[in-house]
């Protein structure tokens, strides 16, 4: 039997305004526990909620985004429920009349084909506080900072058949809303949360199987393990002849399994029900417009830009402008070195597998794109060849100091005095009397496999430190002298 | 001196007849000596108004006072008073102690007006004679085992007693024009959104609106004066610019043309209420005004709509009280299941328990439509047959209350007798039209009140058409017999 899975996101952007989408108080995070919770966060008696337009704007920037529906009308309702970090007992977001409707991105899977993928809606709400279960015996602490932070909540249709094409949509997204700026995208803080609803059909069957929903999850890797995961146990159960049960489950990303949070019986009756403290919103069609002219670039515009401005082949260009953070780190070392195919190349390869080992975003790296610039010039002008600015690059990444100070101490300045490299290059060859007889012995169309053994020797007897180039020019009319 | 008007005291103020200290010490004796009879405080504020009544002396001495200045009043413990503890009527805030000014408070402050102390009231402004109170019922003084109307029924007592010379209220369906009605008071409840809601304690957000109770119309114009206004911290309050109430206060009425519902003057009404509403617009005539039958057909329908957009709206604002933040909270909670449960069991009093779940109710999944939905519809079928009306007159009156104070206990056993107390006025707060109360006459020797009720943002024309009735008759100088 063949199995297919259904998946929709909903992703929950942190807006990057600087106070709360009802109040005053900052959303800086990191402060001390309730330092940035305001009365009106607090839910005091009396106190009343005013909408932050920025939040506004920056929800209209990712409709225009997307280019879906803007609502003209947008209500503010009640979602009400008792938890001790929703200090209201209720959360103020949006049910039937979402500031961003139907829209659509497309997102290229590994083997380089396009699909497209439905959102379909975006809706303003806010933020819940915290709940710190470790700290006191038999007691919970509540951080009410993060209550009232913005949040767009972006909802998906059930688009995505695989793992990968949903981790492919959350990056799509992730990389919209950082490059219009209006989050930081920073997974580890929060700022980007994504929930997983999965369900599992028989392939050609077009009803849905029961789903199930995944909260929280802040990392991608920890997306696709969880959608992995719940693949195979839904469809594990559904093959011993069980029944799927429609839940909330949570991700433990250290034994690597999702588990139940809640059942269906015990979901709220939210009692949703239009906000009185706020008007509804009314959104003029020239407001829209006007956020829509002074969008900043999008991920696509941007990758076509790249192919065109930079002649970079489609999938380079798709990779170096897969995030805010990564194209503009390109950017700048393509503009310091004047060599965007320099640049290109050691992004793509060495600089992203240092990111790969490291479990690092580009933004985190600690080398930043005019360090990294610094060294590719050094490339360039042929103070190091490939395998020397390899090991200053580690040097670098382990806080050694700037390129010229490495290349400087570790004495890697590529030789490309000619006299010195032939030099060398006459040693070697006079110390390989076997390999020289086989070379004059070989078909002349052969000898060229086997100069490899000779730049070898010499790159070791330099140190690593001769040019190749200049090695190569110099090794061939020496050994054909021989001959 | 306690039997003066707002305006005569300002005037004596003004004239260095006496200065705001004495007059606060008079007050805050007066309280001292009687208010065990009439229970209109929870809080006296003795040392707060003595130190206000002493820095009005100056702002008087230094030519800086305003109409308002150094005229000792009462707070209806439904604003937040900074400092002091802040009730709401109810063992659910018996502790709280705001840390804040609602905006009409600190507008009051900021205008040099006394505050002596926050009055009595039905707990969370919910009911009509002021007999849920955690705090026990206030005492009419008419009458001393009569009802003196509710919501705010200690505001009223407060003045009608002679304890302070005008008092703040709040009407979500006739709290303030009811207990004026039945203290022989008069009362305005502006438009909705023409005075700020912020730090008043939210019963039903769509309905709630501050106003004044005060002796003539003349003081309502007056304390209105700094009440209204714009607040940008309340979102439903109105951007429109406000007048000077008492400017045209002697405008004469000649012209003005009165609408009688005919729904109000029904054969139900008691025959003693409509003799003296009946020369009460006789008088009107007199005046130079015409009279007018006019319908408002769906009547009928504004209890049982009221009924439910009030306590759905009560049910999500009480949720904040779960005993986290602030507040009752019960004793040695055993989880937060048992913490939410005992706290909202124990700190609520009946009438408010009976409300939230009817509103719960009424929010339910699948009642939604029903109930809320079909309310609302109601509510705006209610709204265009005042606006209908209003384009063929003026003003509309009629009476305030179908009878007079009731005896206390009298209607505790049956709400929806207790409900009808409200039948003519809690329809202008579904329809957010402003309404007053003056009195109007006496029944078997108790007051009743005569309701007008106007346009949108129509306050200066009701205190107008109200002051010129005082100016012809002397109903509103009576006071309660013994003082």
């Amino acid at each position: 039997m063949e199995w297919e899975a259904v998946i929709g996101l909903e992703i929950h952007a942190q807006l990057a305004t600087t106070t709360k989408i009802f109040s005053g108080a900052s959303t800086a995070f990191g402060a001390q526990p309730n330092e940035q919770a305001c009365a009106i966060d607090l839910a005091l008696p009396g106190t009343l909620p005013v909408f932050n337009k920025k939040a506004l704007e920056m929800a209209v920037m990712f409709g225009a985004a997307i280019d879906a529906e803007i609502g003209k009308v947008s209500i503010f309702d009640r979602k009400n429920y008792f938890y001790p970090d929703s200090p209201k007992g209720y959360q103020t977001s949006q049910l039937f009349y979402p500031i961003v409707g139907l829209g659509q991105l497309d997102i290229t899977l590994s083997d380089g084909s396009n699909k497209t993928i439905g959102v379909t809606r975006a809706h303003l709400e806010e933020d819940a506080g915290k709940s710190l279960h470790e700290k006191f015996a038999d007691m919970t602490g509540i951080d009410l900072n993060r209550a009232g932070t913005p949040l767009l909540e972006i909802v998906s249709e059930p688009d995505m058949r695989s793992a990968e094409e949903a981790v492919a949509y959350a990056k799509k997204i992730h990389s919209i809303v950082t490059s219009i700026g209006i989050c930081d995208g920073n997974m580890a803080e929060g700022s980007f949360r994504v929930d997983c609803n999965v369900s599992v059909r028989i392939k050609g069957e077009e009803k849905l199987g029961n789903r199930t929903e995944t909260k929280n999850i802040n990392s991608f890797r920890f997306i696709e393990k969880a959608i992995k995961g719940e693949i195979i146990r839904q469809i594990e159960i559904l093959e011993d002849g069980g029944r799927i049960e429609q839940e909330t489950r949570l991700y433990d990303a250290e034994k690597d399994v999702t588990r139940t949070m809640r059942s269906k019986e015990e979901a709220n009756d939210y009692r949703y029900f239009p906000c009185p403290d706020l008007l509804p919103i009314v959104i003029e069609d020239d407001y829209i417009e006007k956020i829509r002219q002074n969008l900043p670039e999008l991920p696509d515009a941007r990758k076509q830009r790249f192919i065109e401005q930079y002649q970079l082949p489609a999938d380079d260009a798709g990779i170096l402008s897969s995030s805010k953070a990564q194209a503009d780190y390109f950017e700048i070392v393509s503009k310091l070195t004047d060599d965007s195919k320099l640049a290109a190349n050691w992004l793509s390869g060495e600089f992203a597998k240092l990111l790969n080992q490291n479990d690092l975003s580009i933004d985190r790296a600690p080398v930043d794109a005019p360090a990294l610039a610094q060294l590719l010039i050094r490339v360039k002008d042929n103070t190091l060849n490939v395998n020397g600015a390899k090991q200053v690059l580690e040097a670098m990444w382990n806080n050694e100091g700037s390129a010229d100070s490495i290349i400087a101490a570790k004495g890697l300045k590529q030789m490309t005095d000619t006299g010195s490299i032939e030099k060398i290059v006459r040693e070697v060859v006079a110390n390989s009397e076997k390999q020289v007889q086989q070379y004059i012995d070989a078909e002349p169309e052969k000898r060229g496999k086997m100069m490899g053994f000779f730049m070898g020797q010499i790159m070791k007897a330099s140190k690593g430190k001769a040019n190749p180039g200049q090695v190569q020019a110099l090794l061939k009319p020496i050994l054909d002298e021989l001959c | 001196m306690l039997s003066k008007t707002i305006a005569q005291l300002a005037k004596g103020l003004k004239q260095g007849e006496f200065s705001s200290s004495e007059i606060t010490a008079q007050y805050l004796q007066q309280i001292a000596a009687k208010d065990s009879k009439y229970n209109s405080y929870i809080t006296v504020t003795n040392e707060q108004a003595m130190a206000q009544a002493k820095k009005a002396d100056e702002l008087i001495a230094n030519g800086k006072a305003t109409p308002m200045t150094g005229i000792p009043i009462a707070h209806k413990d439904i604003f937040c008073t900074k400092g002091v503890r802040t009730s709401a009527g109810s063992k659910m805030l018996d502790n709280f102690i705001s840390p804040y000014d609602a905006t009409i408070v600190e507008k009051f402050n900021a205008a040099g007006t006394v505050s002596l102390g926050k009055a009595n009231m039905d707990e969370f402004a919910m009911g009509s004679s002021n007999e849920n109170s955690y705090y026990g019922a206030a005492i009419n003084p008419w009458g001393e085992n009569r009802v003196p109307g509710g919501s705010s029924g200690g505001s009223a007592v407060s003045v009608a007693a002679q304890l302070a010379a005008g008092a703040t209220g709040s009407d979500t369906g006739g709290s303030i024009r009811q207990p004026c009605a039945l203290t022989n008071l008069t009362g305005i409840k502006p438009t909705y959104g023409r005075v700020s809601r912020f730090g008043m304690i939210a019963f039903a957000s769509s309905l709630d609106q501050a106003g004044p109770i005060a002796k003539t119309a003349e003081d309502a114009a007056m304390m209105l004066n700094v009440m209204a206004g714009f607040d940008p911290k309340d979102s439903t309050s109105a951007e429109q610019d406000v007048s000077d109430y008492t400017a045209s206060l002697n405008k004469p009425l000649a012209g003005l043309k009165i609408g009688l519902p005919k729904e109000f003057f029904s054969s139900d009404l008691n025959p003693q209420i409509a003799e003296k509403t009946q020369a009460a617009l006789k008088e009107y005539q007199a005046l130079g005004a015409e009279l007018k039958e006019i319908s408002l057909p769906n009547t009928a329908l504004s209890i049982p709509a009221y009924y439910i957009i009030a306590p759905a709206e009560a049910s999500s604002n009480l949720s904040r009280f779960d005993g986290v933040k602030f507040g009752y909270r019960c004793e040695n909670p055993t989880d937060i299941e048992d913490l939410y449960k005992r706290t909202r069991a124990e700190g609520f009093g009946r009438e408010v328990k009976s409300r939230i779940l009817v509103g719960t109710y009424a929010l339910s999944e699948g009642f939604y439509d029903a109930y809320y939905k079909k309310a609302q519809q109601i509510r705006r079928l209610i709204q265009q047959d005042f606006i209908n009306a209003l384009k063929e007159v003026d003003v509309i009156m009629g009476p305030t209350t179908p009878q007079p104070a009731f005896e206390i206990g009298e209607k505790t056993t049956n709400p929806v007798d207790m409900y009808m107390e409200d039948i003519y006025t809690l329809s202008l707060n579904l329809a957010g039209l402003p309404g007053m109360s003056i009195p109007c006459g006496q029944v078997d020797g108790l007051p009743i009140g005569l309701q007008i009720i106007g346009n949108y943002f129509a306050e200066e024309r009701l205190l107008n058409v109200a002051h010129m009735f005082q100016q012809a008759t002397d109903w509103h100088k009576h006071t309660a017999p013994g003082l």
